[in-house]
Parts: C-alpha cells; sequence; structure tokens
C-alpha cells in the first residue's frame, strides 16, 4: 500500500505536452532540473515556483496529449508531483508516467477537486481521500501488470530486477 | 475468428492465434525506430545504465532528423553523442540526416506490412499507412524494447474511418483528417486503432495516406492504419522492401469494427486548423481572409513529394504576396531531390518560396520558420499548440499544401480552389 499526501494542483482539459515541456526546455534532456522551471511556464507561472515534494497534479480530460517527449510528466516528478490524476489521459503519456515511476490515475470526478486541497491517495486502492472538502473521490484501480511497475518505482528499476532474474 | 489487421498483427506479434479488444498482451516487435531526440541520448543512455546489450541489432533503425541543420552548440551536442552512441553500440541501421524518421523509415525498405513496430516518437503512426501496426512509445518504453524486444499492449478497439466518394481538387488526405479532428476533437479516438478506408482512401496515393496515419496521433489513437494493396507493395518495393506480402494482411470481411465513421468525400471542402490545436477545424470559409506574416511547408505531415507538388499545381505561373515568408523544408532528402529534378521545387522557387534544408525544425520552432513575437503563420504541419513553432504570442493555423500555398499568394488564408 503506498499513500502520497500532499495539495492538489488542479488544472483544466487539454494539457498538452508542448505545454509541460516547452521546445528548448526539453533540449537539454541529461539536464531535467534546468529544463523542469519551464514546466507549465506560459500556462501558471508560479507552478514551477510554488510546487512542493509530495503535491499532486490534478486535471480534467486528456491529460498530457501531443509528443511522446518523457520529459513532460519527468518535468512534473523533478518538481515533486508524486501522483497525477485526470479524468481522461493521452495514451503515450500514461504510459510514461508508469515507466518514470510516476502513478497515473483516471478518476471520472477529478474536475470536483479544487486548486489546492488536501489530498491522501491510496495508488493501491484507487481511492483519494480530500481533506480539504471532506470528501471521497474513487478512480479506476492501477492495472495488475502496471502495479507491478509501481511496486518498483519505475520501468527501470523493474527492468533491473527482471534481467537480473534472467541472467 | 474474424479479426481487423488490427488484431491480427497483434495477434501474430504476441504469438496467439487471435486477440480480443480490451485483452493486456505482450509483444515482440518486428522493428524499433528511433531519433535523435529520444534515441541514443535518452533511451540509448538508459540502456548503458542497465549495461545490458540491444536485443536484436537487425531489428532497430536509428536515425537523426530533430536537432540537425543549425549550429546550436546544445543541438550539435546531441548529434555528437548520437554518432558515439551508433558506433559503440555496432547499429547496423543509421540513416543520418536524410530526413524525417518517419519518411525516411519507410524510404529506408524497412516497413512491410503486417509489422508490428514501435516508434520513439508520437507520429509513428505513420506506418500504418502501409498496413503495419506501428505505435509511437517514450524513452524509458523504448529502453524496455532495446533490453528485451517486448511491449505489453492493450489491445485497441478498431474504428473503420469510411471516406466515401472522390474528393475534388484541391481537397487532400490533410483535409479529411483535419475534418475528423474537428469532429471529433483531439483525443476523439482516444486509445483505438483507425481503420482508413473507403474509395477515396483506395483513390489516394500511399503517401496522402501518411497524411492520415501520422494525424491519427491528433486524434488519440494508439495507430491509424491503411489495408496494403497494389500502391503499397509499388512503393515499398521501389523502396527497396523485399517479400512485400498484401494478401495476408487485410481485415476479415466480417471483422468487428467498434464502429464506422462515414465522411462524405463528395462534399468534403478545405479545412482549416484555428489556433491552437488541430481540433478547431473548421471549413475554410470561416477564416478565408485572415492575414498571415509566413506560410511554411514541413514536417513528417505535409511536404512530402506529393505535398510539394500539390503547392506547386497552385503557384505554377504565379507569385505569393511581395515581402511574405513563404518557406519550405521537405520531408526526407531523396523527395527533395526528386522533386527538384522534376520542376516542382522551381516551380516553388519561380513563385517566391524558400526552400529551407529538410528536417523537422520549423514544425518545432527551430530554424529561419520560427515564427516571431506575434506573427500569424499557415503551415501543413500536424500541430498548432501554443509555444511549438514558435513563442506564447505567434499563432499558427493548419491546412493542407494547396491551401498553404493559396494562403502564399495572397498573404492570407484563401481557398485552393479558386486558382486550380
Ligand atoms: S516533423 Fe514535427 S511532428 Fe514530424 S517527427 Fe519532426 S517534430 Fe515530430
Amino acid at each position: 500500500m503506498s499513500i502520497i499526501k500532499g495539495n492538489a494542483w488542479r488544472y483544466g482539459a487539454n494539457i498538452d505536452t508542448d505545454a509541460l515541456a516547452p521546445i528548448g526546455s526539453y533540449a537539454g534532456a541529461t539536464n531535467i532540473e534546468a529544463g523542469a522551471v519551464h514546466c507549465l511556464r506560459d500556462m501558471d507561472p508560479n507552478f514551477a515556483k510554488s510546487v512542493k515534494t509530495g503535491d499532486i497534479f490534478v486535471a480534467t480530460d486528456n491529460l498530457g496529449i501531443g509528443s511522446s517527449r518523457e520529459s513532460a510528466p519527468l518535468f512534473l516528478k523533478t518538481l515533486g508531483i508524486r501522483c497525477v490524476v485526470a479524468k481522461s489521459f493521452a495514451r503515450i503519456f500514461y504510459r510514461n508516467c508508469f515507466n518514470i515511476g510516476l502513478p497515473a490515475l483516471v478518476c471520472p470526478d477529478s474536475r470536483d477537486i479544487a486548486m489546492a486541497d488536501v489530498l491522501k491517495v491510496d495508488t493501491s486502492t484507487g481511492e483519494i481521500v480530500d481533506e480539504t472538502q471532506d470528501k471521497s473521490f474513487h478512480c479506476q484501480p492501477i492495472p495488475d501488470h502496471l502495479m507491478q511497475i509501481v511496486d518498483e518505482g519505475g520501468l527501470m528499476p523493474y527492468l533491473e530486477k527482471k534481467l537480473a532474474k534472467s541472467a | 475468428m474474424a479479426q481487423t489487421l488490427a488484431e491480427k498483427i497483434i495477434a501474430k506479434a504476441a504469438g496467439v492465434g487471435s486477440v480480443k479488444p480490451g485483452e493486456i498482451v505482450t509483444c515482440k516487435v518486428d522493428l524499433a525506430m528511433m531519433h535523435d531526440s529520444a534515441g541514443p541520448r535518452m533511451a540509448g543512455r538508459k540502456l548503458d545504465e542497465l549495461g545490458v546489450p540491444i536485443w536484436d541489432l537487425d531489428k532497430l533503425v536509428v536515425i537523426t532528423d530533430h536537432y540537425i541543420n543549425d549550429d546550436n552548440p546544445e543541438h550539435q551536442g546531441v548529434q555528437k553523442h548520437a554518432h558515439e552512441w551508433i558506433k559503440s553500440h555496432g547499429i547496423k541501421h543509421f540513416i543520418n540526416e536524410q530526413g524525417i524518421c518517419h519518411i525516411v523509415l519507410p524510404e529506408g525498405g524497412h516497413v512491410k506490412p503486417g509489422m508490428f513496430i514501435v516508434g520513439g516518437d508520437s507520429h509513428s503512426v505513420t506506418g500504418g499507412a502501409f498496413g503495419t501496426f506501428m505505435v509511437g512509445i517514450g524513452a524509458t518504453e523504448m529502453t524496455g524494447v532495446l533490453a528485451t524486444g517486448e511491449i505489453w499492449v492493450r489491445v485497441p478497439e478498431t474504428v473503420k474511418i469510411d471516406v466515401t466518394g472522390t474528393l475534388k481538387p484541391g481537397v487532400a488526405a490533410k483535409d479529411v483528417i483535419l475534418k475528423l479532428c474537428g469532429d471529433h476533437g483531439i483525443m476523439g479516438f482516444n486509445y483505438q486503432a483507425l481503420e482508413y478506408a473507403g474509395t477515396a482512401v483506395s483513390a489516394m496515393s500511399v503517401e496522402e495516406r501518411m497524411t492520415l496515419a501520422n494525424m491519427a496521433a491528433e486524434l488519440g489513437a494508439k495507430a491509424g492504419y491503411c489495408v496494403p494493396d497494389e500502391k503499397t507493395d509499388a512503393i515499398l518495393t521501389k523502396w527497396g522492401a523485399t517479400d512485400v506480402d498484401i494478401a495476408t494482411w487485410q481485415s476479415d470481411e466480417d471483422a468487428n469494427f467498434v464502429k464506422t465513421v462515414t465522411i462524405d468525400g463528395d462534399a468534403l471542402v478545405p479545412q482549416v486548423a484555428a489556433p491552437s490545436s488541430p481540433e478547431n477545424a473548421a471549413p475554410i470559409d470561416a477564416h478565408a481572409g485572415t492575414k498571415l506574416d509566413q506560410a511554411y511547408l514541413g514536417a513528417c505531415t505535409g511536404a512530402k513529394l506529393d505535398d510539394l507538388r500539390m503547392a506547386a499545381k497552385v503557384l505554377k505561373g504565379r507569385k505569393i504576396q511581395s515581402g511574405f515568408k513563404f518557406m519550405i523544408s521537405p520531408s526526407s532528402l531523396s523527395m527533395q531531390e526528386e522533386a527538384r529534378a522534376d520542376g516542382t521545387l522551381q516551380i516553388i522557387e519561380d513563385a517566391g518560396g524558400v526552400i529551407l534544408p529538410m528536417g523537422c525544425s520549423g514544425c518545432i520552432g527551430i530554424g529561419p520558420s520560427r515564427l516571431e513575437e506575434n506573427a500569424v503563420g499557415i503551415s501543413s504541419t500536424n500541430r498548432n499548440f501554443v509555444g511549438r513553432a514558435g513563442p506564447k504570442s505567434s499563432k499558427l493555423f493548419l491546412a493542407s499544401p494547396y491551401t498553404v500555398a493559396a494562403s502564399a499568394i495572397k498573404g492570407a488564408i484563401a481557398d485552393p480552389r479558386e486558382f486550380l
């Protein structure tokens, strides 16, 4: 069981990878910290400055549309985000989240979560407790094959273990 | 069990008789493609961290196309590392600065109907034009493929896109796909596979089908493909593929399509997507006359040989608006050479167009075609999100090569049908 507690950064629909990882900021792919400060700069310049470790990123429809660039979820993780919640995800972004060790939860009612709400997320059951609103939200449970990757902390540690076993 | 082409290819790659939508299977990939942006510098470095060899050197193609043709030291560093990595890992198939990955992969004879292919780029779906199942993946996922040759897939539902009738002069595949974006939204077919079919698709050149497949990404689809036919065989054979099998890789007649979406090809008019999303597509009348600062033909979507020829058809014997910037970045070197040889580029240059080096460049706001502050442009590329092709204050419309060329003539969004 893994509980993540933090503040919600709640945004709307269609947040694309050009917004999350603007071109130019991700050219320095080997310097993720330097790129991450540009995350959402055109949409909410306050985000990268103020987000804290343990915070939770909440969006409505179609989070992560656009490019396959992994820097989009990686910037969120680097800035401290520990879980992303959305009503729906773009498929490559969704996979990228798990691969880099950032659990992604599909929450049909994510729009009812408000900016800065204090959330307690249980990634193993998909349950979100919104302490500010004193309310619960139910997410689709993370599929088993992805839970294995979540448990290892991402695809890299998962592969390390798997390859070591088969060696 | 009757299956769609997408299901047949996944089943073959998973080593099972058949698959059903929703099922999760592990597939062995027939081919993996990665470019300089997400390839050696990201997936390559991660593979080195894992310290394991590449699963099969015959099945990997590495391409440099994103950070080329410019003197930014950071971009040059990306290239330097890529070249070193290629050498130290004994990469057999390396395509260096020949064009955009989605174009030069099939041009290199690597793609054949029935293949299950992964590409480290969201527009990898372009390979579906040849009757493959080709999906885009991120860099860490690519690392997994490089190490194991395998990937998990949730079998998508297949949607049939039936483009009926005959497209009118001045209407192209780009208009079909923009219409779909406008009607269904940028995530209208999330996680689904699209089979483009119908008389208008059969009548299209394979390059035009590539435009349909390419922008399946702008509909949220996992894959977008056309079943292969004689045209597919002819072009792939010309590009050096051998043993192209079109007969096996067809959808069964009674296959299960979750739904059919029909587009009336006879009635379709040129489409324009307003800033800042492809889903803002509307018939050209909604935007005709909008003043522009520049026009761009480029990307994996809109500067193939056929695209350049469409532009030339409109521009022949005409001049673009004086002082207007019209730039063209061909999709690949060989297409550029062919367009040079047959006079297409000459027509474009005579009209006032400027040919830039081929590659991604303008599509991602790099190089001379980057939009300036507050500038308004029109382009044949696939995405117009805020901040992609220029600063936040710039605006970009998307349209077909015909419409982009017509707009260059007028310096404002223009209907190409008046020039044909
Ligand atoms: S041309 Fe644009 S969309 Fe196509 S691969 Fe290059 S960057 Fe991506």
